[in-house]
């Protein structure tokens, strides 16, 4: 029992129950709503990892909420809570596409502009929403939602302009092909690369049917980069100092909007970069009119609250969170659910993750029922 | 003790346990009706936790609680409060933006119909009470603008509007002038004449052989005893309170001050309202020498230090040190000027609470070539570095360089933040309440390394709402009031009760 | 004239969504809870209301569900920031991905896998040649002088503002300040839900995926302009409304600004508001912090 209490107390458990939690409350949804949980979740498994392309689609929808989870997780270990990922990753495709189509320089050259382009784009709006805080103390949620709400319409008022509108289509022209990230792209459609592809049915199936690309090992590599800042540098240290203790870091002479500003920024670069890897790497490569939010923002978040914040942890968090999203499309066209229980799946996760108590509780409970055990073993034994 | 009619409260046996710590070992009291009871102990002896449990905001695990004979379970304040016991908090229960009115009918309003207040009436009945016990206490007035003496005096009446017989006062003289300490203790015996009991907490040894009869010690939660103390002495009551002969005074030769360090020339600055804390201030603080300042609470003592430490800006005037000008530049300039202050409130200014012993040691000194080339925090040399400041301050436990600053007890929180200061070796030594909160051993080593750093040159400026704190430790006296320097003095040439009138704004003749 | 009296009508009727949400917004925040799920229990709210009316057939009917079914989201905002004290900020964003997740699973499931419900009956109004005044606006109006009685003039009101400012002090009085949280937080949940209803079986009469889009935020927005005071809330989201009745009448005109520049103005102008006065707007000392019994 003292290692059960002992693991209950991990934060490891903490996401674990989070998950058991969502999935408990996502069967409970699907069986009063009469459909078969058991199906559902055989179908979104299938879905996820049925065939070599869908694992490698797990894999490539996994790239923007890896880096969206990161934005939001290194945003959060510096104490601010960057819910404005979804402006800025919409941002961050608004600018790729606008210099990818603009710009059509070598490859080498091309691929770096474009995605600083969107990293630019992400940063800037990032830091706007920093500097809102450091200057004026609003409450970097409120005007995040905003800001979102606000790139969402920029996002359609670009796709719509003259510039850039694609004649009789939902979206603006595409990037020049030379900002394409997708392994291998030209060679799978060359006629020796088609020949070899022939003889390897799984790589063909993973090459030719899907956009693999370049993305998530930039997702990862990020990731780490990021970990390290923030734990083995200075900056790391001043930026964390402000989060914990704003007015501890002012005392001891640390800058604490600047840091507010940087932080911020930094978060919003990365969620542009994952806009800008999204245009690269993945079809249509252009940015269409959006009806709705397409979430990559809050999937990001909760990629961030599931991994207790730390980078590292965002990478095993993405892939789960991009199988339960991408299988989950399976389960509608399967059985005919509602894709929505995904959201609510991922709702519920993310709201257990926001008890920090819940585990303790449970811990506390298996402690009292050992202490109690003792005790009356105890009591026995002087009995006796 | 026998449980009796004749006693207001008894508890018996009292044990507390918090997870494994023990705060309270079968601890007893026995107060006797209509008599100033003090319970004395040293800041965690557990006497806040006892009366907690008395006023039902803990439970107690073990014992019994008897009032007037009769065994009482009281589970909560309301119970408490049913039975007549009040308490008036350290730190005062009071919604700073409600009217004294408003605070004491909280809980217990006076209502017509459907809940409706009816205010008049209420101010009606507080004004009866106030009149009753002719307390100065205007019942229109906001909280956030009335005196600290008042607000007390504000707290003590929402426990009679309850029908309290027996106040618990929880360490009632921390916040206020000699003479307001006097005020206190007349009213206290006037309360006991019209039939009420008192206990109050406290660690001031004089206060109890002012105003107690009897008082109960506690030690590190267990029960020492009960001494009367018409029959008592100040150093018998220290003795018993921390277990071994303390020596009350502080130990130092007399000062050789040397050049002015910090200058300070017609300093005014504002607080966020925009009133003005600091008006035309003047201070020296020379090498060598302690300067300590007396004053009450909000007499611009906080913006003083924020404004030599360049928390906010100065509205004129000018602050230097060593003759080079400091006003309003960066906390940066301020500890690269070789100021290094202790701050007031330690979990706020003074350390990062989440962060490893090992990263707080160097929240000035991270950016420094020593912790690490370009870029890189190197963590290895600031662990080894704590080490050195664990052992060289005794910072306890050993060896925790990499625990939680929150899991640190608040002296060795406090050691930790003089061993980071005084390793800057800093020109200016700032001290702002540099023992609140600390036991009598954490404050012996506050006051010594005061006067070790003073001894190696530096200029030490202590800020201190404890009086006997500056006129034990300070080369020279000066009063602030009202946001300025009201006399200064050279240690021993000013007693007690000429300083208390300056703080209140008083002049001598 | 005619047009200052379309411009008003069209402010009042989208400034009603946001006064309920705003008034849910003061009283939680009030007594201590942020509630940023606002945005998710209006969602519901929105959802409930359509659903209810549509097949009941009674948009009163629809208009009750709303605040029932806002109240029960919200029940999962107290349990987790007054129980277990939990970052509200979290707690409130889990809540805005898991409300509309039920929502609009909740509306294929009722509508055949539609993300929007058929039309439904809506709720009464006057309808006098340019001027139209739906009844939420009323009843708004009306709980927002009910709501400025209870908080200032009835015990009940000093008991919440003393648990928003100085929960211990409350504590040692014998109120309850658990209790208090919970109560301010459900009626918050209601009002949302009202909030919801208002939009979708008075403004529109259906329910759509964009029906709330950031209406909660902007409302926690009028809140911290209107200074936590039911009143004061009252007329920012009437300056909100404004802006959004301005974003309808020249988008419909033949104005050279684009329809998507105009639909951000809501939104910017929030920024704009937030930055003029949030410094000289102080919250309630304790909204945001968990009260945990004991740690004083």
């Amino acid at each position: 029992m003292r290692g059960l209490e002992k693991f209950l107390r991990s934060r490891f458990a903490a996401a674990l129950i989070a998950v058991l939690v969502g999935l408990l409350v996502a069967a409970v949804v699907l069986i009063s709503a009469g459909y078969d949980p058991i199906a559902s979740f055989g179908a979104l498994l299938n879905g996820a990892f049925g065939k070599p392309k869908y694992i490698t689609n797990v894999f490539i929808k996994a790239t923007p909420i890896l880096l969206t989870g990161v934005s939001v997780a290194f945003a959060f270990k510096t104490g601010l809570f960057n819910i404005g990922a979804e402006g800025q990753y919409i941002v961050g495709t608004i600018l790729a596409t606008i210099v990818g189509v603009s710009l059509n320089l070598p490859m080498p050259l091309q691929i770096p502009v474009v995605l600083f382009a969107g990293v630019v784009g992400g940063a800037a709006l990032g830091a706007f929403v920093g500097w809102l805080k450091a200057r004026f103390g609003i409450h970097e949620v409120i005007t995040s939602i905003m800001c979102n709400w606000i790139a969402f319409y920029l996002c359609n008022f670009v796709v719509m302009s003259d510039t850039f509108h694609k004649p009789n289509s939902q979206s603006a022209f595409p990037v020049n092909p030379s900002s394409y990230t997708m392994i291998l792209g030209s060679w799978k459609k060359s006629d020796a690369g088609k020949e070899f592809l022939l003889g390897v049915k799984w790589l063909r199936e993973v090459l030719l049917k899907t956009d693999l690309n370049v993305g998530f090992l930039v997702a990862i590599l990020v990731a780490v980069l990021i970990s390290w800042v923030l734990t083995r540098t200075k900056l790391g240290y001043e930026l964390r100092a402000v989060g914990f203790n704003r007015d501890a870091a002012r005392f001891s002479g640390i800058s604490v909007e600047s840091n507010i500003v940087l932080s911020m920024l930094i978060a919003g670069g990365i969620s542009g970069l994952a806009g800008a890897l999204a245009i690269t790497g993945t079809s249509p490569h252009t940015i269409t009119l959006l009806a709705a939010m397409e979430g990559y923002g809050f999937n990001g978040m909760s990629v961030a609250f599931i991994a207790g914040c730390a980078p590292i942890g965002c990478i095993p968090a993405s892939i789960m969170f991009s199988a339960l999203i991408y299988g989950g499309m399976s389960v509608q066209q399967a059985l005919g659910v509602p894709s929505d229980i995904i959201n609510i799946t991922i709702g519920t996760i993310v709201f257990f993750t926001a008890l920090p108590g819940i585990a303790p509780f449970f811990a506390d409970r298996v402690k009292q029922r050992r202490e109690a055990k003792e005790l009356a073993n105890g009591a026995q034994a002087g009995e006796a | 003790m026998e449980v009796s009619s004749d006693y207001a409260v008894q508890m018996h046996g009292i044990v507390k346990r918090f997870g494994a710590y023990t705060a309270l070992d079968h601890v007893d009291l026995d107060v006797r009706k209509q008599t100033v009871h003090a319970i004395l102990g040293e800041n965690g002896a557990g006497k806040t936790t006892l009366m907690n449990i008395l006023y039902g905001l803990y439970q107690a695990d073990e014992g019994a609680i008897f009032m007037g004979g009769e065994q009482v379970a009281i589970t909560n304040p309301n119970e408490a409060i049913k039975h007549g016991i009040g308490m008036v908090h350290q730190h005062f229960m009071l919604v700073e933006n409600f009217t004294v009115t408003e605070n004491i009918i909280l809980g217990d309003e006076v209502c017509g119909a459907a809940g409706v207040l009816d205010m008049r009436k209420a101010r009606e009945e507080v004004m009866a009470l106030v009149d009753e016990y002719g307390f100065d206490v205007d019942p229109d007035a906001k909280i956030e603008d009335i005196t600290v003496g008042m607000q007390q005096r504000v707290e003590i009446l929402k426990a009679l509007y309850r029908g309290a017989e027996v106040l618990i006062l929880d360490e009632p003289t921390a916040v206020l002038t000699p003479q307001e300490i006097e005020k206190l203790i007349e009213i206290m015996h006037d309360l006991i004449a019209k039939g009420k009991t008192i206990i109050i907490i406290t660690h001031k040894l004089k206060e109890i052989m002012q105003s107690a009869d009897e008082c109960s010690i506690i030690r590190r939660g267990v029960y020492m005893g009960v001494v009367d103390v018409k029959h008592s002495s100040e150093t018998e009551l220290a003795s018993k309170m921390v277990g071994r002969n303390v020596n009350l005074t502080v130990d130092k030769t007399p000062a050789h001050p040397g050049d002015v360090t910090l200058e300070i020339r017609g300093l005014t600055v504002k607080d966020e309202r925009g009133i003005e804390q600091v008006r035309s201030l003047d201070l020296d603080v020379r090498a060598g020498e302690i300067v300590g300042i007396a004053g009450i609470d909000g007499n611009g003592q906080q913006e003083l230090v924020d404004a030599i430490t360049n928390l906010v800006r100065s509205e004129s005037g000018t602050i230097k040190m060593k003759g080079v000008e400091l006003t309003n530049k960066t906390p940066r300039n301020t500890f690269e000027a070789g100021i290094a202050t202790i701050p007031s409130d330690r979990h706020r200014w003074g350390l990062v609470l989440p962060f490893a012993v090992s990263e707080n040691t160097v929240l000035e000194r991270h950016v420094d070539a020593e912790f690490g080339a370009g870029i890189t925090l190197d963590y290895a040399k600031l662990r080894e570095y704590t080490r050195e400041l664990i052992e060289r301050f005794d910072i306890r436990p050993n060896g925790c360089e990499d625990e939680r600053m929150s899991g640190l007890s608040g002296g060795n929180q406090q050691k930790a933040i003089i061993a980071r200061m005084v390793t800057s070796k800093p020109d200016l030594l700032i001290a702002f309440q540099p023992t609140r909160g600390l036991d009598v051993g954490a404050i012996e080593f506050v006051h010594k390394t005061l006067v070790a750093e003073r001894d190696r040159g530096a200029a030490i400026l202590l800020i201190s709402f404890e009086l006997d704190e500056v006129m034990d430790v300070s080369d020279t006296i000066a009063v602030i009031y009202h946001g300025k320097i009201v006399g200064t003095f050279a240690q021993g040439t000013v007693d007690e009760n000429q300083l208390g009138l300056l703080m209140a704004g008083g002049e001598l003749k | 004239m005619n047009s200052v009296i379309l411009l008003l009508s069209i402010t009042l009727m989208y400034s009603t969504p946001l006064v309920f949400g705003a008034l849910g917004g003061v009283i939680s925040e009030r007594s201590g809870v942020t509630n940023i799920g606002i945005e998710g229990m209006m969602v519901v709210g929105a959802v409930a209301a359509a659903a209810g009316s549509y097949f009941s057939g009674n948009p009163w009917i629809g208009f009750i569900l709303a605040g029932i079914c806002g109240a029960i989201v919200a029940l999962l905002h107290a349990v987790a920031s007054v129980s277990f004290a939990a970052d509200q900020t979290i707690s409130g964003v889990a809540i805005n991905m898991l409300a509309p997740g039920i929502a609009l699973f909740a509306c294929r499931q009722l509508f055949e896998g539609a993300a929007m419900s058929p039309i439904a009956p809506k709720l009464p109004g006057i309808v006098h040649e340019q001027m139209s005044l739906n009844v939420t606006t009323i009843i708004a109006l009306i709980f927002a002088v009910i709501m400025w009685f209870v908080l200032y003039k009835t015990k009940w009101g000093l008991r919440i503002r003393a648990v928003g400012e100085h929960p211990q002090a409350a504590d040692t009085l014998g109120i309850n300040v658990y209790k208090v949280r919970y109560a301010c937080v459900l009626i918050s949940g209601m009002f949302a839900g009202f909030g919801g209803a208002s939009m979708t079986i008075a403004i529109i009469s259906q329910f759509t995926q964009t029906a709330i889009s950031g209406h909660g935020f902007i409302a926690m927005a009028a809140v911290i302009f209107g200074k936590w005071h039911p009143f004061g809330a009252y007329g920012a989201c009437m300056l909100f409304g404004f802006t959004q009745a301005l974003v309808i009448l020249l988008g419909g005109g033949d104005f050279v600004v684009p329809s998507q520049i105009l639909s951000m103005l809501p939104y910017a102008m929030t920024i704009i508001v937030l930055v003029l006065f949030v410094g000289r707007s102080i919250a309630p000392k304790a909204d945001g912090i968990p009260y945990i019994k004991g740690s004083r």
